[in-house]
């Protein structure tokens, strides 16, 4: 039976989304509007004071830029888009952000419920093309469930281990009016986002730790998640145990902290990819072992006992096989251990890691970031900036050897500080999750390193910097090259430089005409002035260094291979 | 497929539109072909329950498969068994020309030997009924398509029951409800 209710006592679908999402503390949106999802929009105009949206110029834009606001932020990124070609365009981020655990709501238009399935104008399967990618993905029909599903929706997609929801709510449903009220989610019987800590894997956790002489630990993004750094810490601390962080999990504790031997894995550190192959017990805290991070999975850690903290009980096992497998949230788990433990010292085995510091830095490092003659190079220019910014700032990053670059010389002092594509390797991504960074935190400087392939994939986001005023410094490390794959090419592909150099156009011209100030460095004179300028300047700035042609990422540990295949580049070798 | 073992999958999920596409799309990015499925509401209302068969190499491959679909938010609970555990059958009809049942003693024979049922006959075509393991109603195939031929055939997904004692959905689903409320109040409580 049909309940009947007075004009008054209801409201529309779309009034009920917005109010939805006050009721889940949204402060901001970024979306593109379209034919299917002109009600939301129109509901938004009323609510403009409350709810900030970001008018971005590509959808995919407005999917990196939530990503980058969320994974700052701490809170749930929105984005808000029309039906078909708007969904689709989500799905890049979408699966960027399954891949690397960023709470996102998505909320696409759908053509109304009586035309699904007919092939309308601008009708796509979203729910189809984005079940496999996303944590949760529900279509919405009927105007009463806009709150249940919305609440549902925020709930999943923070809880646990965090994830992308889309929901896709037909036009019919943000037109029907009925009545309102929202209660928030907190329980659903086939999800259980806090599993029970088994007190039986903490003990032998905290036993197998206390045995251990050579421990290693390799912190991921699950800390951050979990906002678990000062557990980590103290943990850490307690046990005396080095660790590499994951690409994802850089930043949870700072760079200067001096049991951080830096990055894991393909163009990690040295010193912690090879103490993995040597270390007695391996402990492993909110990371997913990776391919990225492993290489060959048969000479991996062959030797060590291997702990697994992780929330999400498929990644146990997945890969690697753990000795003890910790099942829990990080912020739970960690302490339990702590607790457990006494004070510990490994000053002979941390002493272990230093001459490979030193190795890294004489091979590498040096060459890299102090060239003294010559062209300008990628680790120099992103040294300089993070000193600049007194290593304080956010490090956005496209993906590529601006990428590996940003990873490896950018330093840290605050967590939450590295906004990268880590498991999909979306290029693109740097310019609107740098975007979404600064507009999630505000007060600090943010810093989006860029290479011209990946700048070129979203640029259009100039104008949404420039409508908005969002203070981001650009640096574009230009080599005219697709650099990674060029990187590649040169090692395994008997430089063959098939299709990545690239004709580029007048980077700052382009930026100009959106008023975003720039400048281009080419001499390494120039280098230190024009990013005090940058970070000086009051408002977005481009600064555009030509870089070394052929630059290449060191160390690199080829995909598939092992620390033994390890590559450091201009005639070094490890032994 | 020498190498490989028939494992059972079963699944409880919640009633929503697409599980089974969520389910599917795991199976094939483990390259896993689902063999046999069959799908019925639970005694319980509300949820379903999904019996998949399945061939892997290892257990190792289902504990992955059988984890992933766990972590889907509409699965209640999924595991895997092998046929050791199970008891289990298949549904198979066979159709055959009612002129050819009249004309030999051969399909009675038949029918009396694999244990099968006739369930309906007509002047034009007569349906057989058998219920067992694929080999059995294989093995009824193979003998009236030789003898008599078969008109039309046709084999359900596996249903299948554990032998050992396992938890009850319901004892699961009141702990969980359990532990909700348990949740909640200590959230109210901090």
């Amino acid at each position: 039976m049909k309940e009947e209710y007075s004009e008054q006592s209801t409201i529309s679908g779309s009034e009920a989304l917005i109010r939805s999402l006050l009721a889940e503390e949204v402060e901001t949106i970024f979306g593109y509007p379209g034919g299917a999802i002109m009600p939301v929009f129109d509901a938004l105009y009323d609510h403009r004071d409350e709810i900030k949206h970001i008018l971005v110029r590509h959808e995919q834009a407005a999917i990196h830029a939530a990503q980058g606001y969320a994974r700052v932020s701490r809170k749930t990124g929105v984005a808000l888009v029309t039906s078909g070609p708007g969904a689709t365009n989500v799905i890049t981020g979408v699966t960027d952000a399954m891949m690397d655990s960023t709470p996102l709501v998505v909320i696409s238009g759908q053509v109304a419920s009586g035309l699904l399935g007919s092939d309308a104008f601008q009708e796509a399967d979203v729910i189809g093309l984005t079940m496999p990618v996303t944590k949760w993905a529900y279509q919405i029909r009927r105007v009463e469930d806009i709150p249940w599903a919305v609440s549902r929706a925020f709930y999943i997609a923070a809880s646990g281990r965090p994830g992308p929801v889309v929901l896709d709510i037909a036009k019919d449903a943000q037109l029907n009016r009925h009545p309102f009220s929202y209660k928030k989610t907190d329980f659903l019987r086939s999800y259980d986002p806090f599993p029970d800590v088994e007190e039986d894997d903490i003990r032998a956790a905290a036993a197998l730790i206390r045995s251990a002489k050579k421990p290693l630990a390799l912190v991921g993004q699950g800390v951050i998640l979990a906002n678990a750094e000062e557990e980590l810490k103290a943990f850490l601390e307690k046990a005396d145990i080095p660790f590499g962080s994951t690409i994802l999990g850089l930043s949870a504790i700072a760079s200067s902290h001096p049991l951080n031997c830096g990055m894991l894995g393909m163009h990690g550190n040295l010193s912690p990819n090879i103490k993995t192959n040597e270390c007695d017990v391996l402990i492993a805290i909110g990371m997913r072992f990776d391919d990225r991070v492993t290489g060959n999975l048969n000479t991996y850690a062959r030797q060590a006992k291997i702990i697994h903290f992780d929330i999400d009980e498929a990644e146990l096992n997945k890969n690697v096989k753990a000795t003890v497998k910790v099942l829990g949230n990080a912020k739970q788990t960690l302490p339990m251990v702590t607790g457990l433990l006494e004070k510990q010292s490994h000053a002979e085995w941390i002493e272990e890691f230093k001459p490979y510091e030193q190795k890294e830095f004489e091979c590498v490092i040096k060459e890299e970031i102090h060239p003294g003659a010559g062209p300008i190079k990628m680790g120099e220019v992103v040294h300089k900036v993070t000193e600049a910014t007194g290593n304080k700032a956010v490090c956005a990053t496209d993906v590529g050897q601006n990428q590996m670059m940003g990873t490896r010389y950018f330093k840290f002092t605050q967590t939450r500080s590295m906004i990268t594509s880590g498991g999909l390797g979306t290029m693109g991504f740097g310019l609107p999750a740098g975007i979404g960074a600064k507009v999630g935190a505000p007060g600090r400087t943010v810093c989006i390193f860029v290479g011209d392939g990946g700048l070129q994939m979203t640029m259009q986001e100039f104008g949404t910097i420039m409508e908005y005023d969002i203070d981001v410094k650009i640096i574009l490390l230009n080599n005219n090259f697709l650099g990674m794959v060029r990187q590649w090419q040169e090692l395994f592909f008997d430089e063959r430089y098939s299709e990545t150099r690239m004709k580029n156009p007048d980077f700052i011209k382009i930026a100009d005409a959106y008023g975003i100030k720039g400048r281009k460095v080419i001499d390494r004179e120039e280098l230190d002035g024009a990013i005090e300028e940058m970070l000086a300047h009051k408002g977005a700035y481009l600064l555009e260094v030509v870089v070394e042609t052929k630059g290449m990422v060191y160390p690199m540990i080829p995909a598939g291979g092992c620390v033994s295949d390890i590559l450091l580049g201009n005639g070094h070798s490890l032994y | 497929m020498e190498d490989k073992t028939l494992y059972t999958i079963t699944i409880f999920s919640e009633n929503t539109v697409g599980v089974l596409n969520q389910i599917a799309t795991i199976f094939t990015r483990r390259q896993l072909n689902i063999e046999t499925l069959s799908v019925s509401p639970s005694a319980i209302k509300g949820i379903h329950k999904f019996t998949i068969t399945s061939y892997a190499d290892s257990d190792e491959t289902m504990k992955k498969l059988v984890k992933q679909i766990d972590k889907r938010v509409d699965i209640l609970k999924a595991y895997f068994n092998t046929n050791e555990d199970l008891v289990h059958q298949e549904i198979a009809l066979y159709k055959i020309e009612t002129a050819k049942l009249l004309a030999t003693s051969q399909v009675e024979k038949l029918v009396r030997k694999h244990n099968a049922h006739i369930l309906d006959v007509n002047e034009h075509s007569t349906v057989i009924q058998k219920t067992g393991h694929y080999k059995d109603t294989q093995a009824l195939f193979d003998e009236l398509a030789e003898s008599i031929g078969v008109l039309q055939f046709i084999r359900s997904g596996r249903v299948a029951i554990t032998k050992s004692k396992v938890e009850r959905l319901s004892d699961m689903l009141a702990k969980r409800e359990a532990k909700g409320e348990n949740e909640q109040i200590s959230r109210l409580v901090n």
